[in-house]
């Protein structure tokens, strides 16, 4: 489905590529017109902390040199993307949001980075984040937060906020995002583009910088479920670098994304998240898109998962306590911002007081949560009874997954909030992922993808599609046919009614 | 009026009033080509910083990956030590800042070691004969070894009066076992030699297993030593725990001086504060360090950034399998074979002779010149160089050579010695240096008999006395004679001749 107009930004990637394929376009020029078209808006957006136009245009042109050359180039050669500024790139600020880390240079490439590099992907910058991705807005960030591109006075979601802006500003056709808690989902949701979290260890981790390494999972981010599952295979699959990734073969998502079927499939309804607490327009279109997919085909029933009750309060344990200890490398020694070193301080000073000044105030939050739950005495209490939910979870996934397909929920409780809003509230903060975060911790795969405006506010709404682990394709191929059904509906894509900035 | 008491009471009477019960902690440097989590080398002693990569700096968005070559000797450790080994484990992060740790957490094992409950004998010397004592493993545990810390300026070389400290991360990530004791009581007066004695076992079976070369003087063994005191029929005592034990002397000078301090605070109605003390190599003692009283809380959870390790029973066998015969039953075997005492042995041992010694016998060579070669005249020379005897340039096959040339009278002893320097020096193989030097013995009798009159002539007075019956004076004249031909003489050979010549019999 291709969206119409000359405008290269407002392309898919698949378009894109095939144009650059064939000659049509060159990759130079559709790097530029992206270059254009973030000095034309992202001083609005602020989408990126970081672009590099001249190292994306020598990529472009190294791109279009192989095309000259008759090299066969790959399924989304030359298509730029904006990288969430959590995974490492060689020689390029890697800040992850923060200030602690404002002018380091990672000297190493991150697996999935190594792999968009393979495929002759156009990095063109790296996007904006909550402080170490701990957040649901992006106002954590020590940069400034991004703006929703349909009302720059909203979040585009979080931590990945600066990776979805950016899909919805027209200022790359695709992202890579990550997701701890729901941080692709989420953003994905709020800014009407489409973004996955695959399955735990689907996607190599080595060079994503840590905030709970138990749950997070760089995944990719675009405005249709094809550019998403193209993406997705490039960056998925087995690095040895990362000893907790899957050796196995990665679920054919593209197929599955062309596909686009559900005839006979059973999709289940998770009971524990679907009812009170979820605004009335996304309750609406979550109601919408069921009776669509009952329509194509599939069967819908619904399904308890008893003990996703607990899966918030479990989260905000596990997460604390495994950033606690993995933040605490960012001490002033080797890298990174170092306060104090004036010959008049201990080491213990210095290590103190560059905490002190480089981490935000979430950030040191977290990290007394954990640096708590872990300690002597209340380790059985807090972490451990969390690590038993987890199993609970787990165990719920399980049990419905013998008799769904996949399940389904909306992927956040309301559309984009007002910058602003939330951001002194921890607590309702934190409720923003109460459906995105049970899929983490149990490493099951999920997509959200934009399912129509609340009719109260005008908003994107996202509905989340959960899969087994390793069932990845099962996303597309239930994301690909909704998304195919209301393509129908309405003309166009969803994000085609974002304004026009 | 308080009568001052005594810093220490002197070891033994110590132990006639206390029981000792000690623990230790070994941590030994695996010897695999490269480190825990990464693929840099582990050589010792490159320039700073020079072994390093992403992984063991701990540079943000890096991960570990076991090194499949340090779970395996760790389990054949494991195995050597008569350990129960886990079927399923997982590493663990100990948290704790401090700069010369790259993640600000070392990844270790806590609660899930590969390895437990164990034992290995011991045998110390006594009064009454050879005592074998049972020291039981608590547990057998992999980790990574921290950086090192360079202090410099202020007065003490540590971190808290320094002007500035260096940091080498070469160290960080390189693999270490940590081998634990269970508390071990009962060793009365013999604790020091016990502990000393384990810790001498373990280094032979690190070496007979061959992961590790446990060279005390770079660092690659380190003890930790556990001690309390306790009357007689009182239930154990508060124990201290001493760090920076790094030598076999040390750990036997630790548990005494140990012994000695806590007896003294006991005995003066004092007690003995739970706290880490630092021992000082110097000194041969150990001060205060911080008190554990305030335990330090490391915070320890499973390491998410790796998967449990679970060996198939078919790989420990196959790990079983590859196990060398072990130091102790070694060194029954080889007494018994070369008819030496437990004694004699330990003098190959400590030389780190054993292998070449037996290679050398394997030659052809009769045990006691073995012996003798490896643990006199090579060994001092190896000292000199500041190296290990396998790091000589002398070799079995040499010694055998050498001996079998002594044996038909080719060489002597003098001459054999000079033919393994020339070897050292790297003038060739033995007969070469034979031939280069000009070494062999001067068996031609008229040579010898111009040399020994020449010797008379010189000396008239002593062939007076030789003639006149006075046989024992013949040594002067064969001195002369072996001065002469510069050592190349057979000196049994020139007495003779003397006789003969004189014509005197030998008395």
């Amino acid at each position: 489905m291709p969206i119409t107009g000359s405008d290269l930004t407002r392309q898919t990637a698949a378009v894109l590529a095939e144009a650059i394929r064939t000659g049509e376009a060159s990759a130079v020029e559709v790097t530029q017109a992206h270059l254009d078209r973030i000095s034309s808006v992202d001083d609005r957006v602020h989408a990126f902390l970081y672009v590099d136009a001249e190292a994306a245009i020598d990529s472009a042109r190294s791109v279009d040199a192989k095309r000259s050359a008759g090299e066969v180039l790959g399924p989304l050669a030359g298509v730029p993307l904006a990288l969430k500024d959590v995974l490492t790139m060689r020689g390029v600020p890697t800040t992850c949001g923060s200030r602690m880390l404002e002018n380091w240079r990672p000297p190493y490439d991150s697996s999935v980075v190594e792999r968009l590099r393979a495929a002759d992907i156009v990095i063109l910058g790296k996007t904006n984040m909550d402080e170490f991705a701990m957040g649901s807005s992006t106002e954590h960030s020590a940069y400034g937060p991004s703006h929703n591109p349909w009302d720059l006075d909203r979040i585009p979601g979080g931590s990945g906020g600066g990776s979805a802006a950016a899909l919805a500003a027209f200022e790359a056709p695709l992202a890579i995002g990550t997701d701890t808690g729901g941080s692709i989902r989420q953003p994905a949701a709020v800014t009407g583009t489409v973004g996955v979290k695959p399955t735990y260890g689907g996607v190599p981790r080595y060079g994503l910088v840590a905030l709970a390494s138990s749950l997070d999972q760089a995944g990719p981010c675009a405005r249709t479920v094809m550019d998403t599952a193209l993406l997705h295979s490039i960056i998925a699959g087995y690095d040895p670098r990362d000893s907790t990734s899957i050796n196995a073969p990665v679920p054919n998502v593209v197929a599955a994304a062309a596909k686009a079927d559900v005839r006979g499939m059973r999709i289940g309804i998770v009971a524990e998240l679907n009812g009170e607490g979820y605004q009335a327009g996304v309750a609406q279109r979550f109601r919408e898109s069921l009776a669509i997919l009952e329509h194509l085909g599939a069967e819908i029933v619904e399904v308890g998962c008893p003990s996703f009750e607990y899966a918030l309060g479990a989260y905000y344990l596990i997460l604390p306590s495994e950033a606690s200890s993995n933040l605490a490398r960012f001490d002033g020694m080797r890298y990174g911002l170092r306060v104090g070193d004036d010959g008049s301080h201990s080491v213990e000073q210095v290590m103190s007081l560059t905490r002190e000044a480089g981490f935000g105030a979430e950030v040191k939050r977290r990290i007394m949560l954990g640096t708590y739950a872990l300690s002597s005495g209340y380790y059985d209490a807090y972490y451990g009874s969390a690590q038993k939910v987890r199993t609970l979870i787990m165990r719920d996934f399980a049990s419905a997954f013998e008799s769904v397909d996949v399940l389904v929920s909306p992927t956040a409780p309301t559309t984009a909030f007002k910058i602003g809003e939330k951001v002194d509230d921890p607590l309702a903060m934190y409720l923003n992922d109460i459906a995105t975060i049970p899929v983490n911790l149990a490493g099951n795969a999920a997509m959200s993808l934009p399912v129509g405006l609340a009719p109260e506010d005008g908003l994107p709404v996202g509905f989340q599609i959960m899969a087994p682990p390793m069932a990845d394709d099962r996303l597309y191929l239930v994301g690909a046919a909704l998304e195919s059904a209301l393509y129908d509906q309405w003309g166009h894509l969803l994000i085609e009614e974002a304004p026009a900035l | 009026m308080s009568t001052a008491m005594p810093e220490t009471i002197p070891y033994d009477e110590a132990l006639n009033l206390f029981e000792p019960v000690f623990g230790l902690e070994v941590h030994v440097e695996m010897g695999t080509n490269s480190k825990m989590f990464c693929g840099c080398p582990t050589a010792f002693g490159g320039e700073p910083n020079t072994q390093v990569c992403p992984v063991c700096l701990g540079l943000p968005g890096s991960m570990p990956v076991v090194n499949r070559t340090a779970v395996e000797s760790t389990i054949r450790i494991g195995l050597a030590l008569n350990c129960t080994i886990a079927e399923w484990c997982r590493f663990a992060r100990k948290n704790y800042f401090y700069p010369d740790m790259p993640k600000d957490y070392q990844i270790s094992q806590y609660d899930e070691p590969l390895c437990s409950n164990g034992y290995l004998d011991v045998t110390v010397a006594t009064a009454e004969g050879p005592k074998v004592v049972r020291v039981e493993i608590e547990r057998v545990h992999m980790e990574e070894d921290t950086g090192k810390l360079t202090h410099t300026g202020g007065a003490t070389g540590r971190i808290h009066g320094a002007d500035y400290s260096l940091v080498d991360y070469n160290r960080a990530g390189i693999p270490l076992i940590e081998i634990v004791t269970k508390p071990v009581a009962g060793a009365g007066h013999l604790v020091a030699d016990v502990a000393k004695a384990y810790v001498a076992e373990l280094r032979d079976l690190m070496r007979a297993l061959g992961v590790s070369d446990v060279r005390m003087e770079e660092g690659s063994l380190r003890c930790d030593v556990n001690l309390s005191l306790n009357k007689p029929g009182s239930p154990m005592g508060t124990r201290s725990e001493t760090k920076n034990v790094n030598s076999l002397r040390s750990v036997e000078r630790a548990v005494r001086s140990e012994v000695e301090r806590q007896s003294a605070l006991l005995t003066a109605g004092g007690r003995v504060v739970q706290e880490t003390r630092h021992f000082h190599e110097d000194i041969g003692r150990s001060t205060s360090g911080r008190s554990k009283e305030q335990a330090e809380d490391y915070r320890y959870f499973p390491e998410p950034d790796l998967v449990p390790i679970a060996p198939s029973a078919v790989w420990i066998d196959e790990l079983r399998s590859t196990l060398p015969e072990l130091p102790s039953a070694k060194r029954s075997r080889l007494e018994a074979e070369w008819g030496i005492t437990p004694f004699e042995l330990a003098t190959v041992v400590n030389a780190g002779a054993l292998d070449l010694v037996e290679e050398t016998i394997e030659a052809g060579v009769e045990s006691a010149a073995a012996r003798k070669w490896w643990t006199g005249e090579l060994l001092r020379s190896a000292n000199d160089q500041g190296i290990e005897l396998a790091d000589l340039p002398v070799t079995p096959a040499h010694i055998a050579r050498v001996e079998a040339l002594v044996a038909d009278g080719s060489l002597n002893d003098k001459l054999a010695r000079q033919v393994f320097e020339g070897v050292i020096a790297g003038e060739g193989d033995v007969d070469e240096v034979i031939a280069s030097r000009g070494l062999a013995v001067v068996s031609d009798d008229t040579a010898l008999l111009a040399a020994i009159d020449e010797a008379l002539v010189a000396q008239p007075d002593v062939a007076e006395k030789i003639r006149s019956g006075k046989v024992q004076a013949a040594g002067a004249i064969v001195g002369a004679v072996m001065k002469s031909t510069r050592g190349q003489a057979d000196a049994a050979k020139v007495r003779a001749l003397l006789l003969e010549r004189l014509g005197v019999t030998d008395a």
